[in-house]
C-alpha cells in the first residue's frame, strides 16, 4: 500500500497525476486505521496507479518541455540555424535534395541485393565441412574479420579512390556509384555473413540428420533444409543491418558522389544555414521508418505461416 | 550370408565405449527389436547402420555390400536404409507433401507429379491425405510421426530403422503409429526398432535383442526373451519394466 508520504512526493513531481495519488493514499491510510482493509486496498491500488502516471507522464512532459525550451532559447537561434523558413519553402532546394537522395536509395537497394547474396555465399563457405576446404574457410574468415574491423568510410576511400588510380583490370574503370556499392557491399557482406552463419548454426543438428538420412547430400541439405530455415530466422537481425546500410549510404559523399549529403553541403555553403542537413535527416526518416515497419510486417506474416515444428 | 550383417562393431564417443563388439544378423523380412536400458546404445547402433555415426571397429554389410568404413557412398546407402526418429524431425518450413517428395525428387530424380502421386498414395495408406498441404506444426504428434514414416517409405528403402518412434507421443496417439508399423511388418518390410513398448515388441518381432552396456547380451524369439530369458540382467530389466506397468 502506498503511504501518504510517497503520495505527497508524487503530487509534487507531477501534480495532475500526483494529487489524485496523494488523495487516494491518504484515504487508504484512514480506511486501514478504521479496519476496512478491503476498501483501503482498493484505494491503495488507485494511489499506486496514479503515482506511476505521475512518474511516466511527468518525465515525458518535462523532457519535451526542455527540448522545446532549447528550441526557443537564444531568440530562437535553433530555429534559424536548422529550420530556416526561406530554405524549407524553397522548391529548388527540395528538388536538388530529393535528386541526391534518389542516389542514396539506388545505392542502398543495389547494395542490399548484392550483400544478401554475397554474405550468404561467404557464410556457406565458412561452414564448409572437411579438411579439404580448410584453405577456403580460412580465406573467408580472414575476409570477415578484416572487413568487420575496417571502418566503412576507409573502405569507401580505398575502393573508390584507390582502384581507379591503380587502374586495375576489371575493377579499375567503374563509375563512382559502382565503387561505392562495391565498398559498402564488402563491408556489410562481412557483417551479414556473420548473421547468416549464426542462423545456420542455430538450426538443430537433427534437421541435418533427418535430411542426410534420406540420402540428400551435404549441399542439398544446406540448400533445401538448413539455409531456408536459417534465412527465416535471421530476418530480424538482418533488418538492423540494412537500416545501418541505408544510413551509411551517406558515406558516399566523401568521394564526391552527388548524394543527398553532398547536396546539403552545397546548399549550406551557398546559404549559410544548416537547414539542408535537417531536410536530409527528414528524408532518411521518411524512408527508414516505413521500411522498418514493412519488413516487420513481412516477418510477422511469415512467422504465423510456418512456426514451430521439430 | 544374412541380409544385414553386423560384425564386432565398436563405437566410442570420446573415451566412453558405447558399442563394444555388437554381433547381429538380420534376415530379409525380419523385424528385430532392440530393448535395453537407457544409454545401452540402441540409438547409437541404429545410427551406425545408416552411417549417421562412423564406427570405430568392425564391419557392417547390407545385402552383401560393405556399408561401413572408408570409401563407402553414404548417400547411396541411405537411399536403401530409412530411419525414423523419436522426435519426428519433419522440416518445419515445408508442407507435408513437400517433406515427403523432397528426397524422391532431389535424390532419385523423380519428376514432380510422379513424386506427388506416390506421396499421396502413401498418405492415403496412413489416413492423412487431407493434411498433405498443411505445415507440420499444424499436425498432432502422432500425425507428424506418421508423416515421418511416410517420408522414409517414399524412398522405397530395403530396411527401416525405427528409433523409439512412439516415445515422444501422448499415450492415446501411440496406437495410430504402431498400427502402421504392424502393417509394414505384415507386408514383409525388414525392420529394426528400438522400443520401450514391450507389448508391441512381443507381438511384431521375429527376434528380440537385449542390449546391455554396448553388447547384445541375449537374443532370441520374443517368447523366449520375454517368457524365459537365460540372463539375469535380462530378467532384471524386464522385471523393472513389468513393475513400471509397461508389459
Ligand atoms: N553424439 C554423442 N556424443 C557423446 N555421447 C553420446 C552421443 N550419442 C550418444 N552418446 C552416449 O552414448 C550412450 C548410448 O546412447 P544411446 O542414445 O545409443 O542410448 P539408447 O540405448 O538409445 O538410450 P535411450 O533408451 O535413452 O534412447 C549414452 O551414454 C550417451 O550419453
Ligand atoms: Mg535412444
Amino acid at each position: 500500500m502506498l503511504t501518504y508520504r510517497a503520495g505527497a512526493v508524487a503530487s509534487l513531481f507531477f501534480p495532475p497525476a500526483g494529487i489524485p495519488a496523494l488523495v487516494h493514499s491518504i484515504r487508504a491510510q484512514r480506511l486501514a486505521e478504521k479496519g476496512d482493509i478491503e476498501l483501503a486496498r482498493e484505494h491503495g491500488e488507485k494511489a499506486r496507479n496514479w503515482a506511476w502516471y505521475s512518474v511516466g507522464v511527468g518525465l515525458t512532459v518535462y523532457l519535451v518541455a526542455a527540448l522545446v525550451g532549447l528550441l526557443f532559447a537564444n531568440q530562437g537561434s535553433v530555429r534559424v540555424v536548422y529550420f530556416a523558413w526561406s530554405i524549407l519553402t524553397d522548391g529548388s532546394s527540395w528538388h536538388s535534395m530529393i535528386k541526391g537522395f534518389w542516389i542514396n536509395i539506388q545505392v542502398f537497394l543495389i547494395a542490399e541485393v548484392v550483400v544478401l547474396v554475397w554474405a550468404l555465399f561467404v557464410a556457406v563457405v565458412r561452414l564448409l565441412p572437411g579438411p579439404a576446404c580448410r584453405p577456403l574457410r580460412f580465406l573467408a574468415t580472414v575476409y570477415v574479420d578484416a572487413f568487420r574491423a575496417f571502418p566503412a568510410i576507409l573502405v569507401v576511400y580505398i575502393v573508390g579512390l584507390g582502384l581507379p588510380q591503380a587502374n586495375l583490370p576489371l575493377v579499375g574503370h567503374l563509375s563512382d556509384m559502382q565503387y561505392v556499392i562495391f565498398a559498402l557491399s564488402l563491408t556489410y557482406g562481412a557483417y551479414v555473413s556473420e548473421v547468416y552463419r549464426a542462423g545456420i548454426e542455430s538450426i538443430h543438428w537433427s534437421q541435418v540428420a533427418a535430411a542426410r538420412s534420406l540420402g540428400l547430400s551435404y549441399a542439398q541439405t544446406m540448400r533445401f533444409v538448413v539455409v531456408p530455415q536459417a534465412v527465416r530466422r535471421v530476418v530480424p537481425p538482418l533488418l538492423n543491418d540494412f537500416i545501418g546500410l541505408q544510413k551509411d549510404t551517406a558515406i558516399i559523399s566523401v568521394i564526391g558522389v552527388l548524394d543527398v549529403v553532398s547536396r546539403a553541403r552545397f546548399i549550406n555553403n551557398a546559404k549559410g544555414s544548416l537547414t539542408a542537413y535537417s531536410m536530409a535527416a527528414l528524408l532518411f526518416l521518411v524512408v527508414t521508418i516505413p521500411f522498418t515497419r514493412w519488413l516487420e510486417w513481412l516477418q510477422n506474416r511469415r512467422q504465423s505461416r510456418t512456426q514451430g515444428g521439430r | 550370408m544374412a541380409f544385414l550383417e553386423i560384425n564386432q562393431v565398436f563405437k566410442r564417443f570420446g573415451h566412453i565405449e558405447v558399442l563394444r563388439g555388437i554381433e547381429l544378423q538380420v534376415e530379409r523380412h525380419q523385424v528385430v527389436c532392440l530393448i535395453g536400458a537407457s544409454g545401452s546404445g540402441k540409438s547409437t547402433l541404429l545410427r551406425c547402420i545408416n552411417a549417421l555415426e562412423v564406427i570405430d571397429g568392425g564391419e557392417i554389410r547390407l545385402d552383401g555390400d560393405r556399408v561401413s568404413g572408408r570409401g563407402i557412398d553414404v548417400d547411396a546407402l541411405r537411399q536403401e536404409v530409412g530411419i525414423v526418429f523419436q522426435s519426428f524431425n519433419l522440416f518445419p518450413h515445408m508442407r507435408v507433401i513437400d517433406n515427403i517428395t523432397l528426397a524422391p525428387r532431389k535424390v532419385l530424380g523423380m519428376n514432380h507429379d510422379e513424386a506427388e502421386a506416390k506421396a499421396m498414395a502413401l498418405l492415403r495408406r496412413v489416413g492423412l491425405t487431407e493434411k498433405a498441404t498443411d505445415y507440420p506444426d499444424r499436425l498432432s504428434g502422432g500425425q507428424q510421426q506418421r508423416v515421418a514414416i511416410v517420408r522414409a517409405l517414399a524412398m522405397d528403402p530395403k530396411l527401416m530403422l525405427l528409433d523409439e518412434i512412439t516415445s515422444a507421443l501422448d499415450p492415446e496417439l501411440v496406437a495410430e503409429v504402431l498400427n502402421i508399423v504392424r502393417d509394414l511388418a505384415s507386408e514383409g518390410m525388414t525392420m529394426m526398432l528400438a522400443t520401450h513398448e514391450m507389448g508391441f515388441a512381443k507381438e511384431v518381432s521375429s527376434k528380440v535383442c537385449f542390449l546391455h552396456q554396448g553388447v547384445i547380451l541375449e537374443e532370441g524369439p520374443p517368447e523366449k526373451i520375454f517368457g524365459d530369458p537365460s540372463e539375469d540382467r535380462t530378467r532384471e530389466f524386464l522385471k523393472r519394466i513389468v513393475d513400471a506397468g509397461r508389459l
